[in-house]
């Protein structure tokens, strides 16, 4: 599962544009994880600029 | 009867601008901005070119913060190479910028409403209808011809309507960029950092913004970010290094897509523009002028198609068409050139500045930059003659 640390979040979106499920929703005060969704490919955790995504497990996915 | 000819998602330069030229057009129109704020945060270097603005209009003192004349590249290991070039462009104040634009809109009758989030399509017949959102926690509905989506960099608006927005990371930068106070730089240079020590994949910028101050960022590939300490943390240690008697004024992280336009930018009732259509240069990361140039198209096309009566993807072919030929044909070629240029090493930069910086300052051009690059790295002089010659 994908965890947001609270409260240092930037809104930036980056993470958005690079989900390949449209998982993730940021508004103008809240960033949410749609957990159903999210196949924890972990690639929100590489491109968000600050560090504030993590996963809670380990899983090995390639990607492109 | 819909409530609008024309609903704009995203109150950026390519929205702002798309909503301007639907709006002069005589098309009801209305932007929808999620934030508080026309123009802020501002996740952008700030930097463009005169003539690209030029296309649109007059450069206004109030939003200019610096006049640029040098351009400075430098290597990994510090080397610096300086150009000198007349009218090179300008470092805007991006907050009083894009609300200028907006301003724009908004004077040739274009609504605006901010604090607008957008979360879903009223979609019927496979054509989208409107938009729902949300406005302080209340949820509404409006109907409109044409949704012309320039929502940035997340780009959701086009995958709600089933378009393909995702992009990869080798196609992202993964960005961190502060406004910094108390640094001494030459007020009419702006310097670029290449290297992978600087910015792995990507480049650190340092633009001056006067008085003493400066745009300080750089963008990360997405796919070397997991090798590499985050953007915040990169740039967080150059200015620790290099200015350590700056202060941060403002910091903000954010995505630059560095893709080649999309693919599709339309369906039916719907157009994509600006950094949600993939429209910034591969190489250099700029999306201001050319989502202005983006937004400009899709506005002057969305009213021709409603006033035509076909909003179908069909109805709106004339947007890709123009595009391509405005800039996104070159961004093709920019982008298979980036391929190659992401394979220079950090060995090649500096031997190539250190070549460079035996010619003297007024004898250097692009063009011997672009000879002594292709000295060392040969690939390149034959990606570009492909690209020239079509292949």
């Amino acid at each position: 599962m994908i965890l947001v640390q609270d409260n240092r979040c930037d809104l930036c979106g980056t993470c958005v544009a690079v989900c390949p499920v449209d998982a993730i929703e940021v508004r103008e005060a809240d960033i949410s994880i749609i957990h159903d969704k999210c196949i924890d490919c972990d690639i929100c955790i590489w491109v968000c600029p600050i560090d504030v995504l993590s996963s809670d497990q380990k899983v090995e996915v390639t990607n492109e | 009867m819909s409530d609008y000819d024309v609903i704009v998602v995203g109150g950026g330069p390519a929205g702002s601008t798309a909503a301007y030229e639907a709006a002069s057009r005589g098309a009801k129109t209305i932007i929808l901005e999620k934030d508080r704020d026309i123009g802020y945060p501002v996740r952008c270097g700030e930097a463009v070119s005169d003539a690209g603005l030029r296309q649109f209009l007059e450069p206004q003192p109030e939003w200019i913060a610096a006049h640029i004349n040098k351009i400075s590249m430098r290597s990994p290991d510090n080397t610096q190479i300086a150009f000198r070039s007349d009218a090179v462009g300008y470092v805007l104040h991006r907050r009083i910028f894009d609300y200028a634009l907006a301003n724009r809109a908004s004077q040739v009758g274009a609504e605006v409403q901010t604090r607008a989030y957008v979360d879903g399509l009223i979609m019927e017949d496979d054509s989208v209808k409107g938009v729902e959102y949300q406005y302080m926690g209340e949820k509404r509905k409006l109907t409109a011809k044409l949704v012309i989506a320039a929502d940035g960099v997340e780009s959701r608006v086009g995958r709600m309507a089933g378009m393909r927005t995702a992009t990869k990371l080798k196609d992202m930068e993964s960005a961190y960029q502060a406004t910094v106070g108390n640094i001494d730089v030459d007020q009419e240079l702006i310097d670029f950092y290449i290297g992978t020590n600087w910015a792995p994949g990507g480049y650190l910028w340092v633009f001056p913004k006067g008085n003493g101050m400066a745009n300080v960022g750089l963008g990360v590939l997405g796919s070397l970010a997991k090798n590499y300490p985050s953007a915040h943390d990169l740039v967080h240690s150059f200015l620790k290094e290099h200015y350590p008697d700056a202060t941060m004024l403002t910091s903000v992280c954010g995505g630059v897509p560095i893709a080649h336009t999309l693919k599709h930018i339309t369906g039916n009732g719907i157009m994509l523009t600006g950094d949600a259509a993939r429209m910034v240069h591969p190489v250099s990361g700029g999306g201001i002028i050319s989502g202005m140039v983006g937004g400009q198209i899709a506005g002057q096309v969305a009213v021709e198609s409603v006033n035509a009566g076909d909003v179908s993807r069909k109805g709106l072919e004339s947007y890709p068409k123009r595009w391509r030929k405005a800039e996104g044909k070159t961004h093709e070629a920019i982008h298979r050139i980036s391929e190659t240029i992401k394979t220079i090493t950090d060995d090649e930069l500096d031997a190539i500045a250190h070549k460079l910086k035996s010619v003297p300052e007024e004898d250097r051009s692009i063009l011997k930059v672009f000879t002594t690059v292709a000295v060392k790295k040969p690939k390149i002089l034959l990606d570009v003659t492909r690209v020239f010659t079509g292949f």
